[in-house]
């Protein structure tokens, strides 16, 4: 019959169970878990939350250099229709209140790139009176990105680990 | 750096041995008003320092036209208020405003005195010497 | 046929254009008064970004300062690092050696140049929307500041925040090869600034949007003390460089760029001219490099190596942004006793009550952008 199973290495092969490919066709079976995990992680869009320094080398991540939009990335300026929220920059007592209003707005499943020390743990100013040293004391964070200010290519494994792991998610919750 | 010579007889500017002017607190709007009709109308900053017994409000207003520089500073005690020139210079609103913020200067006739770096409900005013840095602000830090 | 005639009374709108925003360059927030379509009144709310950075002064020692105000104006940390250690050399009277000042020129103008590439980058952003047409312009800018970052990092290992400026001198020097690399760069920003305008100008689009928007007088321009090309696109040429000039600015040629009707147009012009001069300026640094130390001292290995005697000092340097000042005041150890930054986005944010009264809502983001807000360097 036209049943041909190769072993061909591919992205498929990791992220489905079953991979068969006929000629002019093909069948992937997964959970579907895993499929809107793959849905979601290739398509993460983020909210533009600059706040200092960082933010100009978020810009210049999603630049035509280090274009992030090979990845599904795209920058969104409403709350309502992300998926990720990027923290860029120092988190101040005043700012706070804003952030986590803007967290509580974004729909599951949601979540959050600490960039840069300031975000991580208030880097060289986390002992000043209106600094908050972490934005981890405002809302929960998945993924940490170390520099000051982190290279785009640091973000980008960032972004890449965060990919990561969406796609583990679904094999904890078997 | 200091005022014109004219100037510092006419309104009783004391200068000290390192050469810098003291104005008395009340006749800082009217030796201003001279200075803008000087020319000196380009206003670069006001601030404050604290001395622990005293504070001074330091000023730096600039002519442009002979880049000559009038720095003068007013020697106040905690608790004194302060004539406000925002009617004159238009910079000295918010320059007002930030020395209120963090110091707790009050300025007599200022349009709109609140709080501008730190947020409304925040208590003490920072850049005093007996205001520890990292003061706790529950629940964020 | 009688005619009527109806009375409409309109109740003012108060619209929040919140910290979070894509076209506020920052973390803004202005409260629109709004009657219809029309700006009554701005009411700015600014602190978002307060770090304390003039109490985090007074703990820190002259060498750990140094580094740490290049985070205020971001997109242009040289002339942080230039007026701090500046300050502190004419408080102690340290001599500072010719090639470090020959490099420091350079790196100047250099970050003035990525600043300039920024702002138009974000600014016709601004203008055309961020999924929309806008983003051509912005990816070819960013592009041609690409090739400035790639000769930061060969430079001081650092794309963005260089750490270059030390007290007394320069802390790396310059490898070989490098003048080349600078040309090139130089001659990428230019082409690809030439580029876009001749794409930008003469689109009716950016015309309308663009004269005769946010005009600024002289008069209430120096009032409230803005400077830098807010200033200078209102008629008045000052500029610090030429007016106290520091480093090895005397030796240079340039002009200072002036335009005189004050308006968005205006300050555009005035930036993107000031590239071109900027660029001049950093081939002539090159050329003129003389041999010798970078550095006044032997290099600090502590942080208490600098004290500054007794006094006070006020230095100037021009940033990107206009005027960027430090008033120091020390009492004799290695630490300040206050540091002020005059910065000079707080005093050109000013204006923008001004600007904005009888203009429509799509005009509030020109103005703005216009103005060239930097949040570090507002707030502190």
């Amino acid at each position: 019959m036209g049943v041909t199973r190769e072993k061909v290495n591919s992205p498929l092969e990791d992220l489905f169970d079953v991979v068969e490919r006929w000629p002019g066709g093909g069948l992937v079976i997964a959970p579907l878990e895993k499929l809107l995990a793959w849905g979601t992680k290739s398509s993460l869009w983020p909210l533009t939350f600059g706040l200092a320094c960082c933010a100009i080398e978020m810009m210049a991540t999603f630049a035509s250099r280090f274009d992030m939009d090979r990845f599904g990335v795209v920058m969104m300026p409403s709350p309502r229709r992300t998926d990720v929220m990027i923290i860029a920059g120092t988190v101040t007592v005043k700012m706070a209140p804003r952030i986590r209003r803007l967290y509580e707005q974004m729909p599951h499943p949601k979540y959050v790139i600490a960039m840069g020390s300031c975000a991580i743990s208030g880097d060289h100013y986390r002992h000043v009176y209106s600094v908050v040293p972490g934005v981890d004391r405002v809302i929960p964070v998945d993924v940490y990105v170390p520099g000051c200010p982190p290279s785009p290519e640091a973000l980008m494994e960032g972004i890449m680990a965060l990919q990561k792991k969406i796609m583990q998610e679904t094999e904890r919750k078997k | 750096m200091s005022l014109p010579q004219d100037l510092i007889q006419a309104f009783g500017v004391e200068v000290n041995d390192q050469g810098i002017p003291y104005v008395p607190k009340d006749r800082l709007p009217d030796l201003a008003r001279a200075l803008k009709e000087k020319g000196f109308r380009f206003f670069v900053f006001v601030t404050a320092v604290d001395y622990r017994e005293y504070l001074e409000l330091v000023y730096l207003i600039r002519n442009l036209d002979t880049l000559e520089e009038a720095f003068f500073k007013v020697k106040i005690q905690d608790g004194e208020t302060v004539p406000t020139l925002s009617t004159l210079y238009e910079g000295a609103n918010w320059h007002e405003r930030e020395v209120y913020d963090l110091f707790g200067v009050t300025f007599e006739g200022h349009p709109d005195l609140r709080r501008i770096l730190l947020p409304e409900d925040w208590e003490g005013h920072p850049l005093r010497k007996d205001y520890p840095m990292d003061t706790p602000h529950p629940p964020y830090r | 046929m009688a005619t009527r005639t109806l009375e409409f009374t309109f109740d003012e709108m108060r619209v929040n254009m919140g910290p979070q925003h894509p076209s506020t360059h920052g973390v803004f927030r202005g409260v629109l008064v709004l009657e219809g379509e029309e700006i009554k009144d701005l009411i700015p709310h600014i602190g978002y970004l307060h770090r304390g950075v003039e109490k985090l002064a007074e703990h820190l020692s002259y060498v750990q300062d140094v580094p740490i105000m290049a985070r205020n104006d971001y997109l242009g940390p040289v002339h942080n690092e230039l007026v701090m250690a500046h300050a502190v050399e004419k408080l102690a009277n340290i001599q500072v050696p010719e090639r470090a000042q020959y490099l420091r020129v350079m790196a100047s103008e250099l970050h003035r140049i990525a600043s300039h590439l920024v702002w138009t980058g974000t600014f016709l952003l601004d203008m055309g929307g961020a999924l929309g047409g806008g983003s051509t312009m912005f990816l070819y800018l960013f592009q041609a500041r690409e090739s400035i970052m790639d000769l930061y990092e060969e430079w001081t290992g650092a794309r963005f925040h260089p750490n270059l400026v030390q007290i007394g001198g320069v802390r790396f020097d310059l490898p070989a090869g490098f003048d080349r690399k600078v040309k090139e760069a130089l001659q990428t920003v230019r082409n690809t600034v030439n580029e876009v305008r001749e794409m930008v100008e003469g689109n009716p689009v950016f015309e309308q949007r663009t004269r005769g928007v946010g005009v600024l007088s002289p008069e209430l321009a120096q009032s409230i003390g803005c400077s830098g090309p807010v200033l200078r696109a209102s008629g008045v040429a000052y500029d610090v460089r030429k007016a106290f000039p520091y480093d090895a600015y005397d030796k240079m040629d340039f002009e200072i760029v002036t335009a005189t009707a004050g308006d968005v147009r205006a300050r555009y012009e005035v930036r993107i001219n000031e590239i071109f001069q900027a660029a001049h300026i950093v081939e002539q640094a090159l050329e003129g490099l003389p041999e010798g130390p970078i550095g006044a001292k032997p290099p600090v290995k502590a942080p208490v190596a600098v004290k500054a005697p007794k006094g006070e000092v006020y230095f100037r340097v021009e940033s990107a942004r206009g005027e960027l000042g430090a008033y120091l005041v020390s009492d004799g150890s290695h630490k300040p006793y206050r540091l002020k930054l005059r910065s000079p986005s707080f005093s050109n944010l000013q204006a923008i009550q001004h600007l904005v009264r009888g203009h429509k809502v799509a005009d509030v983001v020109v103005i703005l952008g216009s103005l060239d807000p930097v949040f570090g360097d507002v707030d502190r």
